[in-house]
């Protein structure tokens, strides 16, 4: 079969290679070469030869223990407490630097919890790719939700037989056909502390009475500002999926449900969304995808910060790959990203699978 | 068990009038069927007594009760469509008993409901598959059976069987009419199919551009059109017509002839006014073959269709018109043969040219 492929389709072939080849230079060989990259030493630019280090790259990356601290006691055996009253605990260095504990050396705090009157800490071995880790899959789990819902109510929305209706299917779109880093520079100024328009647009609908918060500049706010903004800005493409995916139901169906008595949200429940099972797979799976991607916005808006508040993992990998010149490092958090993305797809497409 | 009772109902989408006023009752427990060409408005008839389209003007009774305002559901309606329009996530079952799930009916009830339909329909076994595992006759039934659980006054058919292929078709065709023995329910039917319209109807309703030609039972309108359209539309092959010249014109009666006719009387029912030109109508089956030089249309065979049980010809007439008689026997016409032919004046049909009024009813 192969053989005849190739015999008789050679112009065929002929015109595939330059778009094939392109592919094959800058998404086939770069994927695999990641996998390579991530079990050596390599930099970017380095007089040193590369070497194979197996699986140290993840080890630093992914290695996360729990030490117990037992609070410092006096001769008597009385907890010391400082003059606040907080129970005082011996300081995690003198554990990871100590050569008591080889197995923890360089590791470093990422957050601890009480028990009783001991603490339980939690050591990683890289804090802020854990950060990065977790503020990615934050952004996922806020993500979905809110786009794919208001993707879904905007298409409901505007598939009504409106007079002008097409106005507002075109401003819904736009900022998808504007550029991410041009709607991100954008929203540094809506989202700005002293004179942004939210600020503004919140004191004047409470009289005076909101204190003006810098969105971006506050650990408390910034991802949740992130999130906010791009849920929105990639809105419209999840809209015109549903649009797409409203559209291919049957209008007799609508019609006997109605015959049948069914009021709109029964339409909803028993029409129009066991109508649409296979397009909400579909924008369940790219906006999870697109999410564990997230990049540019962190990049223009906070640059990882305020104190790696909004570290994402891509923004590491670019970041340590490029930044710090650690171009293992970097691949070795985009195949972790990968196989999480991978991990979760497939889950994904199982558990909505078409059940028979 | 209702009653349906349109006066003067209009549709118009803008400019487009596509219903001009039909005047119509329907009794309790009445077979009706609405035919009519292809556009004619059967389907949005049908649509405006659903409440799937508005009324622009005229009244819609239910039962006395005036219901143009009304949405479907509030109307006792249940509809059966083209496209059968069963949920195809939803099992046999479930669909079956959609109309009892939406109106909150206990599980026990609608178990019963369901059985009972699919007893009637004769798809117990079916219950548990989804819609893509039937063919297109058992969906039609499903579709059938969701609108029975529900017992509606009035069940509306919109083309029910034309999806299905012409074997099929007759099956169905018998079981909706045991359907209607065994309900006993009012029912409104479109079809374009003659032989539906013929056998399931207690009353037809000829349809033309959104206005009623007539209305009577199946044998009523085909043994006496009230118009050159209704003469026209039923029947297979189709009525032919013979220009011919008015003599003279009595009561009851008008004598007519022309270059291939002899003249003959033929009762005239009012619809001609005197002399001048009229159109004759005569059924193919109503010519019998005269012997050679006698009878009363003279032509010349042009082709011959031999189907066993009965001969179809087409002839050329003496005043160059066409004309098709069938013998309800075996025999060989050679092209070109001239042939005599003969008819009872009495299963004639006489009309005004051109004539598209409505009958009186
Ligand atoms: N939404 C609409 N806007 C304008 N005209 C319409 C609309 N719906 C139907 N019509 C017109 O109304 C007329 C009647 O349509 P309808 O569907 O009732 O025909 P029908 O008799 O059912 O024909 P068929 O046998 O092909 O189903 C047609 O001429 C059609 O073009
Ligand atoms: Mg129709």
């Amino acid at each position: 079969m192969s053989s005849k492929l190739t015999r008789s389709n050679r112009a065929g072939w002929l015109f595939a290679l330059p778009g094939f080849s392109l592919l094959f230079l800058f998404i086939i060989v770069p994927f695999f070469f990641a996998f390579w990259l991530s079990l050596t030493n390599q930099r970017l630019v380095s007089p040193n030869p590369t070497e194979f280090i197996g699986l140290k790259n993840y080890r630093d990356l992914l290695s996360v223990s729990i030490i117990t601290l037992e609070p410092e006691r006096t001769e008597a055996g009385e907890v010391v407490r400082d003059k606040d009253g907080e129970i005082e605990y011996p300081r995690v260095r003198t554990i990871t630097r100590s050569d008591e504990f080889p197995q923890y050396r360089g590791m470093q705090e990422w957050f601890r919890w009480q028990s009783g009157d001991t603490a339980k800490v939690v050591i990683a071995a890289d804090v802020v790719f854990m950060k990065a880790l977790v503020n990615t899959l934050t952004f996922a789990l806020f993500i979905v939700p809110i786009q794919g819902g208001g993707a879904l109510l905007l298409a409901l929305l505007i598939n009504q037989k409106l007079r002008g209706i097409n106005a507002y299917r075109t401003i819904y779109f736009m900022p998808v056909v504007i550029s991410i880093v041009v709607i991100s520079l954008l929203w540094r100024f809506i989202y700005s502390g002293n004179e942004g328009l939210l600020n503004n647009i919140l004191s004047a609908l409470t009289f005076g009475a909101f204190t003006p918060v810098d969105w971006l500049g506050n650990t408390e706010t910034a991802l949740g500002s992130i999130i906010a903004m791009s849920a929105w800005q990639a809105m419209g493409f999840h809209m015109v999926i549903w649009l797409a995916g409203l559209q291919s139901i049957s209008p007799t169906l609508y019609e006997a449900a109605s015959i049948e008595g069914a009021s709109k949200w029964q339409t909803f429940r028993y029409v129009t969304w066991p109508g649409l099972r296979n397009t909400a797979v579909l924008v369940l799976i790219v906006i999870t995808m697109q999410s564990f991607a997230v990049f540019a916005q962190v990049d223009v808006m906070t640059n990882g910060g305020p104190l790696d508040s909004t570290q994402t993992l891509v923004f590491q990998t670019v970041e340590r790959g490029y930044g710090k010149q650690d171009i293992s490092g970097g691949a070795t958090i985009s195949v972790i990203l990968f196989l999480m993305v991978l991990m979760i797809s497939a889950v994904q497409a199982f558990l909505t699978r078409e059940r028979k | 068990m209702a009653t349906l009772r349109l006066k003067d109902v209009r549709k118009s989408y803008g400019n487009a009038h596509v219903i001009k006023g039909v005047d119509l009752e329907i009794d309790d427990g009445e077979f009706t069927v609405f035919v009519g060409p292809s556009g004619c408005g059967k389907s949005t008839l049908l649509r405006m007594i659903s409440g799937l389209e508005d009324i622009t003007s005229g009244t819609l009774e239910i039962d006395g009760q005036v219901v143009n305002d009304l949405p479907p559901k509030e109307r006792g309606i249940a509809m059966v469509f083209q496209s059968y329009a069963i949920f195809p996530h939803m099992t046999v079952r479930e669909n079956v008993a959609f109309g009892l799930t939406i109106a909150g009916a206990s599980k026990a009830e609608k178990e019963e409901k369901v059985a009972e339909a699919a007893r009637i329909l004769q798809m117990e076994h079916l219950l548990d598959r989804r819609p893509s595992q039937l063919s297109g006759g058992q969906r039609q039934r499903v579709a059938i059976g969701r609108a029975i659980v529900r017992k509606p006054k009035v069940f509306l058919f919109d083309e029910p069987l034309s999806n299905l292929d012409a074997a099929l078709r007759m099956d169905m065709r018998m079981e909706i009419g045991k359907l209607h023995e065994q309900l006993d329910a009012t029912m409104v039917y479109v079809t374009h199919d003659q032989v539906e319209a013929m056998t399931l109807a207690d009353k037809i309703v000829v349809l033309k551009d959104g206005l009623v030609m007539q209305v009577g039972s199946p044998m009523e309108l085909y043994h006496a059109p009230a118009n050159l359209f209704v003469a026209g539309f039923l029947g297979a092959p189709s009525m032919n017509f013979v220009t011919v010249d008015v003599q003279s014109r009595d009561a009851a009666q008008a004598q007519v002839s022309n270059a291939a006719l002899e003249p003959i009387a033929v009762a005239h029912k009012g619809r001609i006014a005197g002399e001048g030109k009229a159109v004759l109508g005569i059924r193919p089956q109503h010519v019998r073959a005269a012997q050679p030089g006698q009878g009363m249309l003279h032509g010349q065979v042009m082709l011959t269709e031999r189907l066993g049980a009965e001969t179809v010809v087409d002839l050329k007439l003496k005043d160059g018109s066409k004309f098709i008689a069938t013998f309800a026997e075996d025999r060989v016409f050679e092209p070109g043969e001239s042939v005599d032919l003969t008819f009872d004046p009495a299963q004639a049909h006489l009309f005004a040219p051109e004539d598209t009024t409505s009958a009186p009813h």
